[in-house]
């Protein structure tokens, strides 16, 4: 079959790989009809996270048709068509069981590397380094799904994959974002970011009650999206000081709650900052920029959440401790628990309350993937997704 | 157990053996740093300003080293010992050409700090015995089961090898017997006859090799109720002699094995096995329990 594979940092190739087998009783090969370029998949691009291995199959957006199941497999038919969610979970562990698919206990055959860096292993993810497991990943023509009965969902026909591919993350992943904020009535939440991530966080803080939502970023156009979307107020981090006008807009309290959908390769307007943070990454100093993430705790209101969806690595360096402390904030974080969000948001879909499709802004054969990844990374054509088709 | 009696003895030994070590550092230090010409000339080295300087500096890494060698445990000390000795002879390489009339005591005292090196090398090696020669590893983790089914299944000793990195096949001999293949550094078999010496169902299993075991080593698995009905708290203690000593557990290390890292990984494919019901594969760990050394990943691609 044909997959896209991580040649090197910025090198992505279109390869012959054989066709993926069965090796656990719970597997599952799906036939992939859609799959798209995730902004975390930059990371893997940009060589910042560690773990990958010339020749990794990339990709854990992905969705298709079942077209051979394990023994263990019983909810499954050939045939049937179905979202993967980007964690691999095993649906019996603790955390599972307590719906933190995404620390699934027992889905990443490589738990220890992990488990070095952080102190706790995580969940294996499709495609995204060995330290996620060494699964390959779904941007190819066929994906093997492990734990198959826990992980796909099922979708209506009726819905095209443009309707329903981001529920294998970036949509769960923004409304998870939106949900950790606690929002009560009469909250204004900012968003850093206006990604596909940032994108879905601002619209599902909507969904989920927010009086007013405020998205920053610097590409106009991504910011035109949004406002084109739902009522959102958008800033240019480069044309205002974003803490000043936070506070202007609020009264001078700070949004209720941040969501920081950047994450380790934030960008700054101060090129002296912007240039301290890039070479304290280039020489592994810290795993991350997070010039977002500092901007969203010293923006948040005393007593607010400070929400963190965008991707962190390792390390960061100078992290505002006391802004936190002193100001009772709340940070709440981590890699988005999809398989809980599969059904609500679907049903939100149905309802018609949100259309994902909105953020597509490209649609490229899978064969052109490493034109996909070099656009989206240089955000060129005013690339904010794309969606390949195998 | 009569095991514990004789490494204590052992260790004694051990201890005198370091301390004296250390103690001769200190008196060697002393000399150099307050006497450094006639030092010199004992070792018959031309007493100049530079070598003065040379000798103040020795002597005092000699009395940082004794130092550090007196302290309890010494740890690294006792390395770092084996380092300067190899230092220390380089200098006195040097010296030898220097000048032809002083060689022979020159000659004497390579061949003196040579001999010290061989001691410091074999009471590195010995001082290892609690953590170098003897590994002993507490790897725990929670499955979510009952403890009386969880212990069930460690209990079903043939399984082990379903998720063990290491072990081969197990042989049932009879209820307290049985027979262990295993695979050791450098792709070669190590075999052993090994009874279960306590089994309470539900709560604790500990075994040990019989005599004549290739490596000898005993275990125990403990199994508690954890808190909050998150199934069984599971602590493996392993312990066994390192074929060659430390200096076998060094190159050991160097192959890439870890015996820590390969007992907690065992457990851990324990649990997947107990809870998911296999061993979880990857494209980049396609052999499961096969694959003892997880750094060196396979391309995450499938296999034709």
């Amino acid at each position: 079959m044909r997959a896209v594979c991580w040649m090197g940092v910025h090198d992505v190739e279109v390869r012959d790989v054989p066709d993926p087998v069965i090796m656990n009783d719970r597997d599952a090969i799906v036939k992939v009809t859609s799959t798209a370029i995730c902004g975390s998949d930059l990371h893997l691009y940009d060589g910042y996270i560690p773990t990958m291995e010339k020749g990794d199959i990339l990709g854990h957006e992905f969705m298709g048709e079942v077209v051979e199941v394990g023994a263990g497999v019983s909810n499954l038919r050939v045939g049937d068509r179905v979202v993967v969610p980007f964690p691999i979970a095993c649906g019996s562990c603790n955390a599972c069981r307590s719906g933190l698919t995404s620390v699934c206990e027992n889905s990443n055959p490589n738990a220890g590397i992990p488990e070095k860096l952080w102190g706790h292993p995580s969940c294996g993810i499709f495609g995204y380094s060995h330290m996620a497991g060494g699964y390959a990943g779904g941007q190819a023509e066929y994906a093997r799904v492990p734990f198959a009965d826990v992980g796909p969902m099922k979708v209506p026909d009726e819905l095209p994959d443009d309707q329903v591919l981001f529920l294998t993350d970036v949509f769960p992943t923004g409304y998870m974002g939106a949900e950790l904020c606690d929002i009560a009535p009469g909250d204004v939440i900012a968003v850093w970011g206006a990604g596909p991530v940032g994108q879905f966080a601002a619209a599902s803080a909507f969904l989920l009650g927010a009086e007013r939502v405020i998205l920053i970023d610097r590409f106009e156009e991504r910011l035109r999206i949004a406002r084109e979307n739902t009522a959102v107020e958008t800033l240019h981090y480069e044309e205002v000081d974003v803490l000043d006008e936070l506070k202007t807009l609020t009264g001078g309290r700070g949004p209720d709650a941040c969501i920081d959908a950047v994450g380790m390769e934030a960008h700054h307007p101060s090129a002296p900052v912007e240039a301290y943070d890039k070479a304290k990454q280039l020489s592994r100093q810290e795993t991350g920029r997070p010039h977002a993430l500092r901007e969203a705790i010293l923006a948040c209101r005393s007593g607010g959440t400070v929400s963190v969806m965008g991707v962190y690595g390792g390390v960061v360096d100078k992290f505002p401790m006391g802004a936190v402390m002193n100001r009772s904030l709340t940070i709440r974080s981590g890699q988005c628990h999809v398989h809980r969000y599969l059904e609500p948001l679907l049903q939100h879909i149905r309802a018609g309350d949100i259309d994902p499709s909105f953020i597509i802004t490209h649609h490229l054969p899978l064969e052109d993937a490493a034109h996909g990844y070099d656009i989206f990374r240089q955000k060129q054509d005013d690339c904010l997704k794309v969606v390949l088709r195998p | 157990m009569g095991d514990e009696r004789r490494d204590t003895d052992d260790g004694r030994d051990r201890t005198a053996l370091t301390r004296s070590l250390g103690w001769f550092s200190l008196a060697l230090g002393t000399a150099q740093v307050l006497a450094p010409h006639r030092v010199a000339r004992l070792i018959g080295v031309e007493p100049t300003p530079r070598t003065e300087t040379l000798m103040r500096a020795v002597g005092t890494q000699e009395l940082l080293l004794g130092a550090g060698v007196l302290r309890r445990p010494p740890r690294g000390w006792l390395w770092s010992r084996v380092a300067g000795d190899i230092s220390h002879l380089a200098m006195l390489a040097a010296a030898i050409g220097s000048d032809d009339g002083q060689r022979e005591r020159t000659a004497k005292a390579t061949a003196a700090v040579a001999a010290i090196g061989v001691v410091d090398l074999v009471a590195s090696l010995r001082a290892g015995g609690d953590a170098g020669r003897a590994v002993r590893s507490v790897s725990s983790l929670t499955v979510n089961r009952a403890p009386d089914e969880v212990y069930r299944r460690w209990r079903r000793l043939e399984d082990l090898p379903g998720f063990s990195s290491h072990v081969t096949s197990v042989e049932v001999r009879d209820r307290r017997r049985s027979h262990w293949v295993a695979t050791a550094p450098g792709g070669t078999t190590v075999e052993w006859d090994a009874e279960i010496v306590a089994d309470v169902p539900g709560r604790r299993i500990a075994w040990r090799s019989l005599p004549g075991a290739d490596v000898a080593n005993e275990g125990t698995i403990r199994f508690a109720p954890a808190p909050g009905d998150r199934g069984t708290e599971v602590t493996l203690e392993l312990r066994y002699d390192v074929p060659g000593g430390g200096a076998g557990r060094a190159i050991a290390r160097m192959l890439g094995e870890h015996p820590e890292q390969a007992a907690e990984d065992d457990l851990r494919r324990f649990k997947q096995m107990v809870e998911t019901g296999q061993v979880v594969r990857s494209d980049g760990s396609p052999d499961g329990t096969r694959s003892r050394r997880q750094m060196s990943q396979q391309p995450a691609l499938p296999r034709a």
